[in-house]
């Protein structure tokens, strides 16, 4: 080898399924080691969950901040290959030489997508906005979202067959909407395979005591939308019900997590992402009172008890030792009271709040959905990586509850152990 | 290589409705270029087609892409070994920038907010005539047009620094991350040294009983891993370790570090930081040869080379930690007279630590439960209740210092053992908050279950002898509804975990800027990385902390944590052996030039780089080290002799977009020069753009590798033909910096500051110059932000220099 040539080609290749913070992260780190890596991911842009938050804890930046580096670094490297609305169909082989099988979903818009926006204007039919956890419509041509990477329009097959399909194609002066676009199977061959397939929030709505039905009761995934500049309500906190200003507001824990009922195992983000919400209503509303009802506080870590410390002090900021029992609505108002025990004083809690955020905790995506392939799970539903035999991998929340920190940590040092796989082949 | 340049032109996205294409082609590229091309859709199969035959069959090496953002279409306007230009005509200008005459569309509040807050821009507009928008739009396209060339005349495509790299990594500490990380980098092929202080490996794990539960049921103690580690480390062919060996000096850079090694606690001629005076009673240690003799004022040559240094390619760092010591009752500082103590120790004289024998660290109860059988310090005898503090109380819901979610396991994988030592025994665990995170909560639940083992919620009151040979922990507040008072064998406290780089340098880095990472005071002494997103960016460039020197951790964190220390470590060593960059510019091939000639030793550029590559000899000449680099240009922002540069990024062309910006004489044309980060700013302001958020047409933005890269000669030279203000849009720095190169947007705003001075003495105003943070998100206040500078300047007035 020459001076000149010093680019070795890596021998073999990865795939990396679930294009969130972890896969993101696996894929990058492998890849930039020399590696060809492969990135599916089933939604029409990368990034997964994150990209719906408006802040990280404990530093209070923005994801898209990290994630803008990250498309940066996949668009400079060769190396990589993404696709996107696309799902692992078939795995076979073993550790070093596994065939998969990949659908790719028509996006039913190509690559001669300008963003320009033209059939979004035309298009006529509102769609729940997934994105939004339906707090808003979308159109049946739309953007995934504003930062969404690819930067490309998706038609959503909702529309297909109808006159608002054809409006779309006849607004777009590029030639980028492709209707009778089909579904699309590809084989690739690799050597190993990391699972990223990520978490969802636990629903609420099996929660029975905790009113996830009155229009003021929310999700911790729903206030990060409604708190988020390109959210729905532009950023701006008010009550689902009125859209009014708030004051009073109630963080409601462990809402399904550290229960036997419902998830038995700690969520891990929850009380860091609740002191964080805090900060989002703090910001808007100088003087309103957040009431947190929890079990303990899990701030692991010195970094994230510093951040607690820092929320401690806010003297409108009540911390209360204790397992909300119901909650309830006022028929009037709308208004919620969340009743509690506090499990130091024993005494009886009724706080009357404009929003209660009920802190949902992770359900592993593959709770519902199993993997194809030789994979096995925990009875949560957690994929458990054998790390003797090699070749396949979990990584990030499909493992097991954690934060973005330790995402990426994991998901790195999953990156070393698939290549493993393919240097001892 | 002379430079063939040709210009196209998209009139897609609305570019030909906005603009008059021939005019800007007449008016914004030289008369020299004589390629020049515009299409409907450039990025179209044909577009890319008329660009490649260009190319092939004209010996085009530059292409000008006047089009949309370089942030899209990246994939399709690549050409390989041609120099590739995008001028963002679309969200840059035409979709952030609506004639006036077109009604703004009712798209939400910001949208709204956003036209309202059009500022001077706004105003300006209104006194002209319909045409008069559509002018300012056009003359904002021509400008940028201009600049793209300009800049294009000026770069090269970068070649590759070609040094000789060393693969072969070493692993500061020999517990169970250091070993699972040189297990991990054996086997994915490259060599790794271990090397520990102690007489043997293992560490603090070697040294437990049990290990608490790292799989499903995630119920029972699981039995040691480190054992297995061991060996298997021990056996690998490509592991090499070494015990009783410490590092003296790690001198280099990545892919040639070369490292002096020592026995513990004794002194080598080559430590760093060169021991200041000899111990007592010894004799000060010889230099090295051509070292400077060390001094307080002139320490030990860091330049000095070790010929029998050995030499490494990356460092993982995984010396781990430190047990915390509680201040022993008899060590409280006197109140009367005496100095006060320099940092305020916490003090637990309440819990009677130092005073009563039988109150102990959980570091020491595991010692002893290692050992066999539970006993008491005091006499020997076998425990049959021990109570846990986890926090020492007094009103305040916090652990002990550097506790963690790993202190609450501890106390519960104590607890057990009190219970497998005597089936009778009781464990009392007194905590504020139970830190068992994720499935950390089965084994949690597991201990609930065990009669033998009481959990609380409790603030402690204090620890007191029972007149007996019993302690009693009393403690309020309990779940109990009532004050308790327990009587028990043992108190053991629920102490954290001190990183070893929280005193100690560790690295003992032969780097100008110092011995160890910068900074760690933000983290509590931790090694720990300030980018979520990053876990593993050091400010070290190939030095990669892993395991407890990083954050407490479980064992099975630690090996995790390990495996992709590994990663980075083999993942530098590649980057190096290419001559590419490592994150946050992974790839990047370009890295500073130097024209020493007219270096004045001001060793700005060896003080202000965040990674502490560049060194300097004892004149103060910059020694730089290109792998060490991550290509920021914190060097070039910093050099007030403008000799430091990359081959496609440099102060001249930078400055040539500066200088090729026009600047009307003529009232109501204010122009702004806006240097933008390229990693948030200037997306945030792309994003405007997609949500057709207007701005103002009279600034002219250039994005920047990072704020830290702005010379001031930019801004001087802009203003000093007549541009009116100059607007720097960075990161926000602080504590909780966003900067992906530390320190850049806070240099830039320091040296901001200083600019105002040189401004006043040019009897221009200080307000001409200004910097705002903003994060990648906030994209909504960019017109607002511009709007509020616009109408600052509007007060200054125009520029005196305009038409000089």
């Amino acid at each position: 080898m020459t001076e000149e040539h010093r680019a070795e080609e890596k021998k073999g290749s990865i795939l990396v399924v679930g294009g969130g913070i972890s896969g993101l992260t696996a894929t990058l780190e492998a890849a930039e080691v020399g590696y060809e890596v492969f990135l599916v991911e089933k939604n029409a842009y990368l990034g997964g969950r994150v990209t719906q938050l408006k802040h990280y804890f404990p530093k209070l930046c923005p994801p898209t901040c990290g994630l803008e580096i990250n498309f940066r670094r996949i668009k400079d490297n060769p190396r990589i290959s993404f696709y996107t609305l696309a799902e692992v169909q078939k795995v076979s082989g073993n550790p070093g030489n596994y065939d998969v099988t990949v659908k790719i979903n028509p996006r039913y818009v190509n690559e001669k997508c300008t963003c320009c926006g033209e059939c979004e204007k035309v298009c006529m039919t509102d769609l729940p906005d997934e994105f939004n956890f339906d707090m808003a419509t979308t159109k049946g041509a739309y953007l995934p979202h504003e930062m969404a990477f690819p930067m490309r329009y998706v038609i959503s097959p909702k529309i297909i067959g109808t006159d608002d399909a054809k409006r779309c194609v006849e607004a777009c002066k590029y030639d980028a909407i492709e209707l009778d676009m089909q579904p699309k199977t590809i084989n690739l061959k690799v050597g190993a395979i990391i699972w990223a397939t990520g978490w969802k929030p636990y629903d609420a709505s099996k929660i029975d005591n905790l009113g996830f039905e009155y229009p003021n009761v929310i999700t911790n995934m729903m206030m990060e939308r409604l708190a988020a500049p390109n959210g729905p309500t532009r950023g701006n906190i008010l009550r689902p019900s009125d859209s009014k200003e708030i004051s009073k507001i109630a963080f409601v824990q462990c809402a399904g997590s550290r229960d036997e009922n419902h998830l038995p195992y700690c969520s891990y983000i929850c009380c860091m992402a609740s002191l964080k919400q805090a900060t989002y209503v703090r910001e808007q509303y100088p003087e309103a009172k957040i009431y947190i009802f929890y079990i303990d506080i899990r701030a692991p870590g010195q970094r994230y008890e510093k951040f607690y410390r820092k929320i401690k002090e806010d003297e409108n900021i009540f911390l209360i030792k204790g397992k909300v029992a119901e909650v309830q609505e006022d028929a009037a108002t709308k208004d919620i009271t969340v009743v509690a025990e506090n499990a130091v004083t024993g005494e009886r809690i009724h706080e009357t709040v404009n929003i209660a955020v009920l802190a949902t905790g992770m359900v592993p995506n593959t709770a519902e959905t199993k993997l194809p392939g030789d994979v096995k799970y925990d009875p949560d539903g957690f994929v458990v990586s054998d790390l003797a035999k090699g070749g396949i991998f979990a990584t990030g929340c499909a493992v097991k509850p954690l934060d973005v920190v330790s995402s990426n940590q994991h998901a790195t040092g999953m990156a070393l152990r698939a290549i493993q796989t393919l240097v001892r082949r | 290589m002379e430079k063939k340049i040709a210009v196209y032109i998209c009139k897609g996205c609305g570019i030909e409705e906005a603009l008059d294409i021939e005019r800007l082609e007449k008016e914004a590229v030289p008369k020299k270029v004589e390629i020049r091309r515009d299409h409907p859709i450039l990025c179209s199969p044909e577009g890319i087609d008329l660009i490649r035959k260009d190319i092939e069959n004209e010996g085009v090496n530059t292409v000008i892409i006047a089009g949309c953002s370089r942030r899209v279409h990246y994939d399709v306007f690549k050409f390989p070994s041609v120099v590739v230009e995008r001028v963002n005509l679309r969200e840059g200008v035409v979709w952030s920038h609506k004639p006036q005459e077109q009604e703004a569309p009712a798209e939400g509040e910001a949208q709204q907010e956003a036209s309202a807050e059009g500022g001077a821009a706004q105003e300006a507009q209104t006194e002209g005539e319909g045409t008069h928008v559509d002018e300012l739009i056009q003359e904002m396209a021509e400008d940028y047009l201009r600049m793209g060339i300009a800049e294009a005349e000026k770069i090269e495509l970068p070649e590759p620094s070609k040094d000789i790299i060393d693969k072969k990594i070493i692993v500061l500490g020999g517990g169970v991350t250091g070993l699972s990380a040189a297990l991990d980098v054996a086997k994915a092929g490259y060599e790794a040294t271990v090397i520990e202080k102690a007489p043997q490996v293992g560490g603090f794990a070697a040294k437990m009983r049990k290990q608490t539960p790292w799989s499903y049921p995630y119920e029972s103690l699981q039995s040691p891993v480190v054992e297995q580690i061991i060996k298997e480390a021990e056996a690998h062919p490509k592991v090499t370790i070494r015990t009783g060996t410490e590092v003296a000096r790690i001198a280099g850079a990545p892919g040639m570090f070369d490292i002096t090694f020592k026995a513990p606690g004794t002194r080598s001629a080559w430590d760093i930081p060169a021991p200041l005076e000899a111990a007592e009673g010894a004799e000060a240690p010889a230099q090295p040869p051509g070292a400077d003799k060390a001094t307080p004022e002139n320490p030990a040559n860091i330049l000095a080379k070790n010929p029998d240094a050995e030499r490494f390619g990356a460092v993982i760092l995984a010396t781990g930690w430190k047990p915390y010591e509680p201040k022993k009752e008899a060590e409280q500082p006197k109140k009367e007279g005496g100095e006060e103590p320099k940092e305020e120790e916490p003090n637990y004289e309440h819990l009677g630590y130092g005073k009563f024998p039988d109150v102990i660290t959980n570091v020491a109860l595991e010692k002893i439960a290692a050992a066999g059988t539970i006993v008491r310090p005091s006499d020997g005898k076998p425990v049959s209740s021990v109570a846990f503090i986890q926090c020492p109380g007094q009103g305040s819901d916090e652990d002990f210092p550097y506790a963690s979610t790993v202190t609450s396991m501890v106390a519960l994988k104590q607890a057990k053992y009190v219970r497998e030592d005597n089936p009778d025994g009781m464990a009392y665990i007194f905590y504020q908050h139970m830190r068992t995170l994720g499935q950390n909560e089965y084994f949690y639940k597991s201990a609930q279950q065990d009669e033998g083992i009481f959990l609380t919620k409790a603030d402690i009151v204090g620890v007191s002898e029972n007149g007996g040979d019993t302690l009693t922990v009393e403690a309020k507040d309990t779940l109990l509804g009532e004050n308790i008072k327990v009587s028990v064998d043992m108190v053991v406290l629920g102490t954290g975990m001190v990183p070893t780089t929280k005193d100690d340098p560790v690295l003992n880095l032969a780097y100008r800027q110092g011995p160890g990472f910068k900074d760690l005071d933000l983290f509590d002494g931790y090694s720990d990385s300030n980018f979520i997103c990053f876990p593993y960016e050091s400010r070290r460039t190939g030095i990669y902390p892993a395991g407890c020197v990083r954050r407490s951790m479980s064992i099975a964190e630690c090996r995790d944590d390990a495996a992709g220390a590994a990663l980075k470590a083999i993942q530098c060593l590649e980057s190096a052996y290419q001559g590419l960059a490592v994150h946050p510019r992974s790839g990047d091939m370009s890295f500073p030039d130097f024209f020493f000639q007219r270096c004045t030793q001001c060793k700005r550029c060896t003080e202000e780089c965040a990674f502490g590559a560049l060194d300097d000899d004892e004149k103060g000449t910059p020694l730089p080290n290109p792998t060490r680099c991550r290509r920021c240009g914190i060097c070039m922002g910093a050099c007030p002799e403008r000799i430091i540069g990359f081959s496609d990024y440099n102060i001249d062309s930078i400055g040539s977009m500066v200088k090729a910006i026009v600047v009307p004489e003529e009232e109501g044309k204010p122009r702004v020069l806006v240097l933008a980060c390229e990693n948030d700013a200037y997306p945030a302001l792309d994003i405007c753009g997609l949500n057709r958020l207007n701005y103002s047409p009279f600034i002219r933005v250039i994005p920047v590798r990072c704020l830290g890269s702005v010379n001031v000669v930019w801004i001087k030279d802009a203003l000093s033909k007549g541009i009116d203000g100059a607007l720097l849009i960075g990161c926000k720095y602080g504590d909780d910096y966003q900067c992906h190169f530390i320190k850049g947007s806070e240099l830039a705003n320091i040296r901001m500051e200083k600019i105002g001075e040189a401004l006043l003495s040019l009897a221009l105003e200080k307000e001409r110059v200004q910097q705002v943070q903003i994060a990648i998100d906030e994209y909504d206040k960019l017109p607002g932000i511009i709007s509020d500078f616009m109408a600052t300047i509007e007060e200054v007035g125009p520029n005196p220099f305009k038409g000089f």
